[in-house]
């Protein structure tokens, strides 16, 4: 009996020992953290070798500190989900990182960077045609609006405004039925100046939006865009716009019901889905129809997986074979339907479509559509150095507009200038 | 006549003082050294490419015109929490000094906001600020107060102040109580039979002998307001609007933990550190003058 017990936990001990564990550090909460430990599950139940350890390590900014800390102590995850902010960062320092197309070359697994979106592949692919990490979970920019309050004030439901123009006409009705805020919005950087200068196929950075170069600067002072922050500024002052904060600050408001419409990410749907107690539609962001090229494709926003340096051949060849089974369409659309953030091929999505999933949850195809446009060398994304401390900038010249403090020339000056001394200086530091 | 206590073995001091030596050199000392190291530094992010850059860190940090404009901001907060703080908690020690039944009650209650996290006194108060549903911004909005902490600066200011304070308010309280209690009675009540009224006997009398405690706390209120508070900050307003809330350790701690810009989070630390040690030596030098022991 003793002896049975002893060659058992050696068994035991010896399986566990050929088990190799990859870590995984993630920065997804509640709904999106049962899909992460779902995923990591399903791989782990379907082979024996390998065992992927998702661990959540707090927000975005959270869990990328957390692993340079780590990186730097010798103890770095094997995989790490990074904002898409941090992408630039992460492809300048090439030695912390091994990229995803070689993690998959070396661990003999087939990649096909072309089946991929090309908006997102594009974004984690370096000028070398490389692709550095592994497109996980990217969003993109939409307008949602109350169905509702619309139906209030007098306005067709079913319509949603598809101009600038028609936001204001529609805001206006709104207001005049005693709506307190007929438009807010979210991520008011990325949806107002990033994905505002790609929709309208005109730069918001020099250098196909740093994606050539790091010489790159920023371009957001056009006529353009100052035509639009001077646009919702007067919408501000009329209270047609109401500025809710920083991030996705205001998303709370529109699924109470205090703000009719606003704009932010597709990943926001399974909120609202949940929560919203009326109606609501989702709609392509609004665009100025006498713009040449508008309305062109939006641009990628939520996170992908990077690799990280210094692990052991085995190992690596673990990562491979999850990534591969993350690849694979079927998991993508299950991941597209349960979560709201892009099927990042286009495999998943003709899959999805043929499902019949977005006929029966209209609106679920918006920012796919929005996507997989064919994308210029203007619109295909935007990918900058210090970006975390240019969004910060953004969101402090955007306030003093909306406070009637600067015009919209002024602030968009001031983040053009501002942001181009952090632009200059992640160039000094990274080009050896 | 002086009497002195001195210590026969020559080690004897060193080792009895060696603990306390111990955590000052690991926990003041060597950080400090740390950032003085860091901003002369350029470093990228996972740790590679160290270059020594000189002052560059410190020339790039005094021609951005917003760091400069941030000095003002912190001034402006420090006074303000400082000021409000120690006033409160002052007017609250008098009254619980007086409470004979219940004092118990009334001292707990009043001590117990120290317990809470910075950031989680930030959270409690832009709950209740928050517009149109929070509880303060609800009954400024039936005065004729359209409460905006977003977009109007005096707003995020007086939210951040008003976290800030109450925070610190059972601190300061718990040390004016013990100075209170500390004053003699008699002497106060020589000057009741003489006729001084209340008010004349708290300025007369016992503001004046509580001044080593007012002077100590005004020490460590200025320390609290330049360096604990980041959190209230980044929980409430996130600098905005603008910078006009950014006070400079929230800089510190943005740039250091979400930009992980070390090397120009390092030379503000340093900038942070010399401003404090000034202060502070100035308030040990002129203020402390002033001091009745």
């Amino acid at each position: 009996m003793r002896l049975k017990f002893l060659v058992l936990a050696f068994a035991v001990s010896l399986s566990a020992q050929a088990q190799t564990e990859i870590q995984w550090w993630h920065s997804m909460a509640s709904v999106n953290n049962e899909w992460v430990n779902d995923l990591a599950r399903d791989f782990n139940a379907k082979q024996s070798r390998y065992k992927i350890v998702p661990t959540f390590k707090g927000n975005y900014d959270e869990s990328m500190t957390a692993a340079v800390a780590a990186y730097r102590a010798g103890n770095a995850p094997h995989i790490l989900q990074v904002f898409e902010v941090g992408t630039a960062t992460m492809m300048a320092n090439k030695q912390a990182i091994v990229p995803v197309t070689k993690v998959m070359k070396d661990g003999g697994q087939k990649f096909d960077p072309a089946a991929y979106i090309p908006a997102v592949a594009g974004y984690y692919t370096a000028s070398d045609g490389q692709m550095l990490s592994y497109p996980f979970n990217s969003s993109t920019t939409v307008f949602y609006y109350n169905k509702d309050a619309f139906k209030a004030a007098g306005l067709n439901p079913d319509v949603p405004p598809a101009t600038w123009i028609e936001v204001a006409q529609a805001a206006a009705k709104l207001k005049a039925n005693g709506h307190q805020c007929p438009l807010t919005i979210a991520w008011q950087s990325w949806t107002q100046l990033e994905s505002f200068s790609s929709w309208h196929n005109v730069e918001f950075a020099s250098k196909g939006n740093g994606m050539g170069g790091l010489d790159a600067r920023l371009k957001v002072n056009s006529p353009l865009h100052v035509r639009h922050i001077e646009n919702l500024a007067n919408m501000a002052k009329q209270g047609l716009f109401v500025y809710k904060g920083r991030t996705s600050v205001p998303e709370p408001s529109f699924v109470s019901g205090e703000c009719a419409m606003i704009t932010t990410s597709s990943g926001f749907y399974g909120n609202v889905k949940k929560n919203a107690k009326f109606a609501f539609g989702l709609s392509t962001l609004p665009y100025y129809p006498d713009v040449p090229g508008a309305p062109q494709n939006t641009v990628i926003g939520g996170a992908s997986l990077w690799v990280m340096a210094g692990k052991k051949a085995d190992e690596y060849k673990g990562v491979a074979e999850f990534f591969s089974y993350l690849s694979s369409p079927e998991v993508q659309s299950a991941s597209h339907q349960r979560t709201g953030y892009l099927p990042v091929t286009m495999a998943a999505f003709a899959l999805t479509e043929k499902s019949g999933f977005y006929k029966d949850n209209p609106g679920t195809d918006v920012a796919p559509n929005q996507m997989i446009r064919k994308t210029t060398d203007v619109s295909r994304a935007i990918r900058l150095g210090n970006y975390v401390q240019i969004r910060t900038i953004e969101d402090e010249e955007l306030e003093q507009v909306w406070a009637g403090k600067k015009t919209a020339k002024e602030g968009l000056d001031a983040i053009v200038k501002r942001g181009d001394e952090q632009l200059a200086r992640f160039q000094k530091a990274n080009s050896k | 006549m002086e009497k002195r206590v001195r210590f026969v073995s020559a080690w004897l001091p060193w080792v009895l003082i060696a603990p306390q030596m111990a955590v000052v050199l690991v926990f003041f000392f060597w950080p400090a050294g740390q950032a003085l190291y860091q901003s002369v530094l350029s470093e990228g992010i996972f740790g590679g490419d160290t270059l020594f850059v000189g002052a560059e860190n410190f020339e790039r940090l005094f021609a951005d015109e917003s760091y400069l404009e941030s000095f003002k901001t912190t001034a402006v907060f420090s006074l303000l929490v400082a000021f409000f703080g120690m006033g409160l908690s002052l007017l609250l020690a008098v009254m619980a000094n007086r409470v004979v039944r219940g004092a118990g009650i009334y001292k707990t209650l009043l001590i117990w906001p120290y317990a809470v996290a910075p950031v989680v006194a930030g959270v409690l108060w832009l709950f209740m600020f928050a517009a149109p549903m929070g509880i303060v911004s609800f009954v400024l909005r039936a005065l004729g107060i359209d409460w905006n902490h977003l977009l109007n600066s005096n707003h995020a200011m007086t939210l951040i102040v008003v976290a800030a304070v109450w925070k610190q308010l059972s601190y300061n309280f718990l040390f004016f109580l013990a100075g209170l209690q500390s004053i003699p009675k008699s002497l106060i009540e020589a000057a009741a039979i003489d006729g001084a009224s209340p008010w004349h006997r708290f300025w007369t009398i016992v503001f004046p002998l509580l001044s080593p405690t007012t002077f100590f706390l005004l020490v460590i209120n200025v320390v609290y307001a330049f360096f604990d508070t980041f959190g209230i900050v980044d929980a409430t307003t996130h600098g905005g609007p603008g910078k006009d809330t950014a006070i400079l350790v929230y800089k510190v701690y943005v740039d250091g933990f979400k930009a992980m810009d070390m090397g120009g989070s390092a030379a503000q630390s340093v900038v942070l550190m010399v401003i404090v040690v000034t202060l502070t030596v100035i308030q040990f030098h002129y203020v402390e003058k002033k001091v009745q022991y």
